[in-house]
């Protein structure tokens, strides 16, 4: 269910005055609200009144079998802020976008300078660079989980050389949730790439050559032309990169299952500990309010900065 | 050194730091393609290998005959490509609407159908399921499928599209006799066959990789898609790596091969967007 999605930004594809004048306008009559009604009967359904179902039950006791029992206004909310795993779980939240976001920024970047050079083959590399994109969370934690072997890993095992011996990456409360970040880095890195690398291809190349004869050499151009350049890219893939990291779960659920003891517990697991281990229903959902509150300023952040983008040149 | 050496080993110095890049972001596939082809005696070695001995089989086989693996790909093929035609079609028509028509309502709509990506997925979970189970549809299609059957990422991507077809060819069209409704079949969606293949491989991509949704409403094997059921595969008894590796790669040929030939589309609709900023 992501349906936040960077795409969004689709927005920005078309300027519409300028298409308005060629676009052919049909006359009001009963045909356009036929085309809008499978469309809008999916929505209703299946977005808006569970939105509103899950503000109703919020705001009650339920049964375990999910069943309202009793209203009890915002007593879920009040319960769950007096909650410690709660949070918890909401600083756990923090500190996961603080250990991915900046990182996954950081290696896109990297990764999207030096796929932006003229060199032979270079689509090779940059499918590569891409490729993570299409790699589903499960079947990569599957695949960390192997990497992340305590006694046969090949991560333990590298490490080795260095002097660093049996790390229980999944066991150790310390490693849980650095675990967590490098798959979720691996998993994200390729959609900053792609709109980093877009944006590289974008600036003038005028830049770097008036840069070069005032003698600034690679990395000094980088820090003063690229990154500025760049900033409403970056900007807009910040907000993509928290709303994604906000609804983390497949990673943790399959990895850690929110453990070693809670150290993995994000607010999205949270979620789904509560409603559907511990029948806490409207506890669960008091929870997602709280979630789609949090992600709310956080898209509508990113809508201003898919606007910004557009005015920017 | 004369200039064109110094060009020569910077440029090999740039491959060379491109391959290395490459290596490492790819490294955990071929890793695990590497084990699946090994028998456990070599996948359990330490120090681990890297390239298997013998192209040995065996786990495929394993993974086939010892978990319902094909029922979890067919499952996974058929949710995933009744999801991807559904949002081409309720996108194309709700997109046509939006783009082509005059009508009362028509930006107030457009903003509510906008708004439902502003409602995450995981937000609203728990009502989902209950809404899917109070209708009987735990481990049904229906119930995998229909809550995904529009989407308005879609919508809004085929409405942008649909906006830069000229006028020209709806008079045209309508000089040979052509009604409103022929023109989004005969005119309007073979022109917009990019920004549907955008759509396309988008949309399997993220129906073939959901995780939590069909984790909540399928519980019986034969309803189970990959992704659940690869993670099953992680936490029974055998722990054989060279098994789980097999069933790992088996699922990651659909999204892998998609990803390679669709991937011009794929970027081309996530870059959109950003080539104007």
């Amino acid at each position: 269910m992501e349906r936040t999605e960077p795409i969004a930004n689709y927005s920005n594809a078309i300027d519409d005055s300028d298409v308005k004048n060629n676009v052919i306008r049909f006359k009001n009559d009963i045909e356009p609200y036929l085309y809008l009604f499978p469309s809008a009967i999916i929505f209703a359904t299946f977005v808006f009144y569970p939105f509103v179902k899950t503000v109703y039950i919020s705001l009650f006791l339920t049964d375990p079998q999910g069943y309202l029992s009793k209203f009890v206004g915002l007593q879920n909310y009040i319960d769950i802020f007096k909650s410690a795993d709660y949070l918890n779980s909401i600083y756990l939240t923090l500190k996961f976008i603080i250990m991915t976001v900046p990182l996954e920024m950081i290696v896109a970047f990297i990764l999207s300078v030096f796929a932006n050079l003229k060199l032979k083959g270079i689509e090779v590399v940059r499918t590569i660079y891409t490729l993570p994109i299409a790699i589903s969370s499960a079947s990569a934690t599957v695949i960390w989980m192997l990497l992340f072997n305590p006694s046969i890993g090949f991560i333990n095992y590298i490490l080795s050389f260095f002097g660093i011996h049996g790390i229980g990456w999944l066991t150790d409360v310390k490693y849980g949730m650095i675990s967590v970040s490098i798959v979720n880095v691996w998993l994200n890195v390729g959609i900053n790439f792609i709109f980093m690398l877009a944006g590289l291809k974008s600036i003038s190349k005028d830049l770097y050559e008036s840069a070069q004869i005032d003698g600034a050499n690679v990395f000094v151009q980088h820090i003063k032309i690229t990154i500025p350049m760049l900033s409403p890219t970056l900007f807009f893939l910040i907000t993509v990169d928290f709303i994604n990291a906000f609804q983390e779960f497949g990673v943790i659920n399959i990895m850690t299952q929110g453990g070693p003891v809670n150290s993995t517990n994000v607010m999205v697991y949270s979620i789904y500990r509560d409603a559907f281990f511990n029948f806490r229903y409207g506890n669960g959902a008091a929870e997602s309010i709280i979630l789609f509150i949090l992600l709310l300023i956080f898209t509508l952040l990113q809508f201003a900065s898919s606007e910004k983008k557009v005015f920017y040149k | 050194m004369t200039d064109y050496v110094k060009w020569l080993i910077k440029r090999i110095l740039l491959y060379l730091v491109n391959i290395i890049l490459a290596f490492i972001v790819i490294f955990p596939i071929i890793y695990a393609m590497s084990v699946s082809f090994m028998p456990d005696s070599e996948a359990f070695q330490y120090p681990p290998r890297l390239i298997p001995h013998s192209f040995y089989l065996g786990n495929y086989i394993e993974a086939l005959n010892s978990v319902p693996i094909l029922r979890f790909i067919l499952n996974s093929f058929i949710v995933s490509i009744i999801v991807t035609i559904g949002q081409i079609l309720t996108s194309s028509l709700a997109a046509y609407a939006f783009a082509f028509y005059e009508f009362k309502g028509k930006n107030i709509i457009f903003a509510i159908f906008l708004s439902t990506m502003m409602i995450p997925g995981e937000a609203i979970i728990i009502a989902n399921y209950l809404t899917i189970r109070q209708l009987g549809w735990l481990n049904t299609y229906a119930g995998l499928i229909l809550p995904y059957l529009s989407s308005a990422l879609g919508i809004f991507l085929l409405r942008q599209f649909y906006l830069t077809i000229p006028k020209d060819y709806y008079e045209a069209a309508q000089l040979d006799g052509c009604k409103r409704s022929e023109f989004l079949i005969k005119v309007v969606i073979p022109l917009s066959r990019p920004a549907i293949g955008s759509l396309a491989v988008y949309s399997f991509l993220m129906t073939w990789n959901q995780y939590m949704w069909p984790l909540l409403i399928t519980s019986t094997d034969d309803m189970r898609t990959v992704q659940i059921g690869i993670s099953m595969l992680q936490w029974s008894d055998s722990q054989s790596f060279g098994l789980i590796m097999a069933g790992v790669i088996m699922i990651l040929i659909p999204s892998i091969i998609i990803f390679i030939f669709g991937q011009k589309q794929l970027v081309d609709g996530l870059n959109a967007g950003a080539l104007k900023g």
